[in-house]
């Protein structure tokens, strides 16, 4: 996976049950959206407080893909999944297909 | 209740003035919101509660920012001399840039919390033992998210925080009107523990910069609206007239007044640290005395301070040649000041501000102002009061003797309204008064209050040339002088008045 056409971080506040919620919701939708050709990263903001001020993140779950350009920030526990995929520019359906 | 007060305690914010009206200043560990209109110095205030801390208590600070850039802040904030860049690199000072970022607004896909804001402030505040927290302006973070129960419910959290962390918090606000609800987006219902409230009313065509604490839950603080003014190089300053009080010593020491005369008339001259009112109409001399007062003090040695805010340098010292007076030497032997300014050119609160400033930065012995309606013109009923008090109470302060010009609106007697609110104050009233009599205009001069001496009752006449004022003889026969209405008495009226008072009662 050296160079993974879709790159994602995930920030979340610990582990508490929206955390997890995002992050199943997200692991499932990157299985069935990317097969293995993605990168996630999972950051929680109580450890790293550092990385999300870099990022500016105010709200979590905060997601933001940052390949394949443009970058886009979502957040929320990504139980739209509809608005999620749209969000990515993903058509649904399509194994291994890449974000246009 | 008494247990209540003892137990909150209060950190000195270093804002000056606000401190004595809020008794010690904002209670500590505790969050205070600061609620204003737009453009009434909120974030001043906010910036400045932080930069006091660092400047005068070694306090460091964090402040969060939803509205403003940071690179802003950090150039705004230099007009008044506070170097946030340089407090940043020394670890005194760090900001959460919670501000709009230049990308678009992320999508809301589901359920969200501002888990990692707070965890950012709570970040910021361990690395470098923040003490002071800022968080401006909370209405603005509503602009951001559109789930206003959501977030109001995450700002009650990390106000929640914010305590346990055992810092000392000012959150700001915005409100739309200058006397309605206390804040937008019923903030004060979760942020309710400390309100301040910053105004900036429109009165009388002029900006007026009010603080009030409305409510300290728990600990005792002043009521009412204060009056502010924010002075580059400065900040916010506030004017709190409950901090005077009347403790002024009082001198037995007598000085003059330029004129021997009138220092006779007097019973010896004006007292040491005397507020002195000059009061006639236009062209009846008070500059000139007010001159006369300078140039009476600089022959003692006698440090003089003028402020004049109806002519301009060249008119003053021409005016003074032409009495024989020379300013200019005066002023090179570095015995006298002279500043001229128009009344337009600041509020009544800067124009107090910066007589103050310049009493300190010259230590004058006595100060002329030249003249008091000039100023009460540019203001407000409530400001110019303030003014007054303000001033001649500072001048007390400093034992300095202080003379000031009034004119009065008529020309042949009457009063004007500057003497309604400062002749309770003063100590020593001069009336000047054109006197009307046989087809001539002469003038009149009378000491009409001496407060603690003896002093002439009599209107002597006076004439003006160039060698000053002169002062001759008191007017005989003549009444209705004050009044306007110069008549000359004849015999018949002479015997009939001198009746008015008999020795004794005859059957």
């Amino acid at each position: 996976m050296d160079n993974p056409a879709v790159y994602l971080k995930l920030f979340v506040t610990g582990f508490t049950a929206r955390s997890q919620t995002a992050i199943t919701n997200l692991k499932l939708l990157c299985e069935e959206e990317f097969g293995s050709d993605y990168k996630l990263e999972i950051i929680d903001v109580l450890e790293h407080p550092e990385l999300a001020e870099n990022e500016k993140i105010l709200a979590t779950p905060s997601l933001i893909r940052t390949l394949p350009p443009p970058i886009r920030r979502l957040i929320g526990d990504l139980t739209d999944k509809e608005k999620v995929l749209h969000s990515l520019d993903v058509v649904s359906g399509n194994r291994n297909s890449k974000p246009r | 209740m008494n247990n209540d007060n003892r137990q909150i305690q209060k950190v000195l914010t270093g804002i000056p003035g606000f401190d004595h009206i809020s008794s010690g200043g904002l209670p500590e560990g505790r969050t205070t919101l600061v609620s204003g209109s737009a453009g009434s110095s909120k974030t001043i205030f906010a910036v400045q509660f932080l930069a006091e801390g660092i400047a005068k208590y070694g306090q460091p600070g964090v402040f969060i920012t939803f509205e403003e850039r940071v690179e802003d802040i950090r150039r705004n904030m230099r007009s008044f001399n506070w170097d946030i860049a340089g407090w940043e690199a020394d670890g005194k000072w760090a900001f959460v840039d919670a501000s709009p970022s230049a990308n678009e607004m992320p999508e809301v896909v589901g359920a969200y919390d501002l888990g990692a804001l707070m965890a950012r402030i709570e970040h910021a505040i361990h690395k470098i033992g923040a003490k002071r927290v800022s968080m401006d302006s909370l209405g603005a973070i509503f602009n951001q998210f559109s789930d206003s129960a959501n977030i109001r419910q995450e700002l009650f959290r990390i106000a929640t925080t914010l305590k346990k962390l055992k810092v000392t918090s000012v959150l700001t606000s915005e409100r739309t009107q200058e006397y309605g609800e206390i804040a937008r987006f019923g903030i004060e219902e979760f942020v309710a523990d400390n309100v301040i409230i910053l105004r900036n009313i429109l009165e009388e065509e002029k900006r007026r910069r009010t603080l009030e604490i409305l409510k300290f839950r728990g600990t005792f603080h002043h009521k009412g609206e204060y009056p502010f003014t924010v002075q580059n190089g400065n900040g916010i300053i506030l004017l709190p007239l409950s901090a005077i009080e009347l403790k002024q010593k009082s001198s037995n020491l007598r000085i003059t007044s330029g004129s021997e005369a009138l220092d006779r008339m007097c019973g010896g001259g004006f007292f040491r640290d005397s507020i002195i009112l000059v009061s006639g109409a236009t062209g009846t001399g008070k500059t000139l005395m007010a001159t006369e007062f300078m140039a009476g003090g600089n022959n003692q040695g006698e440090r003089c301070l003028l402020f004049a805010y109806e002519e301009s340098r060249e008119q003053l010292f021409r005016n003074a040649t032409g009495w024989g007076i020379d300013f200019g030497k005066m002023e090179q032997d570095g015995l006298l000041k002279v500043i001229c300014e128009y009344p337009e050119v600041a509020g009544l609160e800067d124009h107090l501000l910066r007589i103050k400033q310049e009493i300190d930065l010259f230590q004058p012995n006595r100060v002329a102002v030249d003249s008091l309606s000039a100023l009460e013109r540019v203001s407000s009923f409530r400001s110019f009061r303030e003014f007054i008090i303000g001033l001649t109470s500072y001048i007390k302060h400093k034992e300095i003797a202080g003379l000031f010009t009034s004119t009065t609106t008529s020309l042949m007697g009457g009063s004007s309204i500057t003497e309604g609110h400062i002749s309770t104050i003063t100590d020593s009233i001069v009336l000047l008064r054109y006197v009307e009599l046989m087809g001539e205009m002469r003038r009149g001069l009378t000491v009409l209050k001496m407060r603690g001496s003896m002093h002439e009752k009599q209107i002597r006449e006076f004439n003006i040339d160039m060698q000053g004022m002169h002062i001759g003889r008191p007017f005989r026969d003549v009444t209705g002088i004050i009044s306007g209405r110069a008549h000359h008495l004849t015999d018949g009226e002479i015997d009939r008045l001198g009746n008015l008072f008999l020795d004794s009662v005859e059957p």
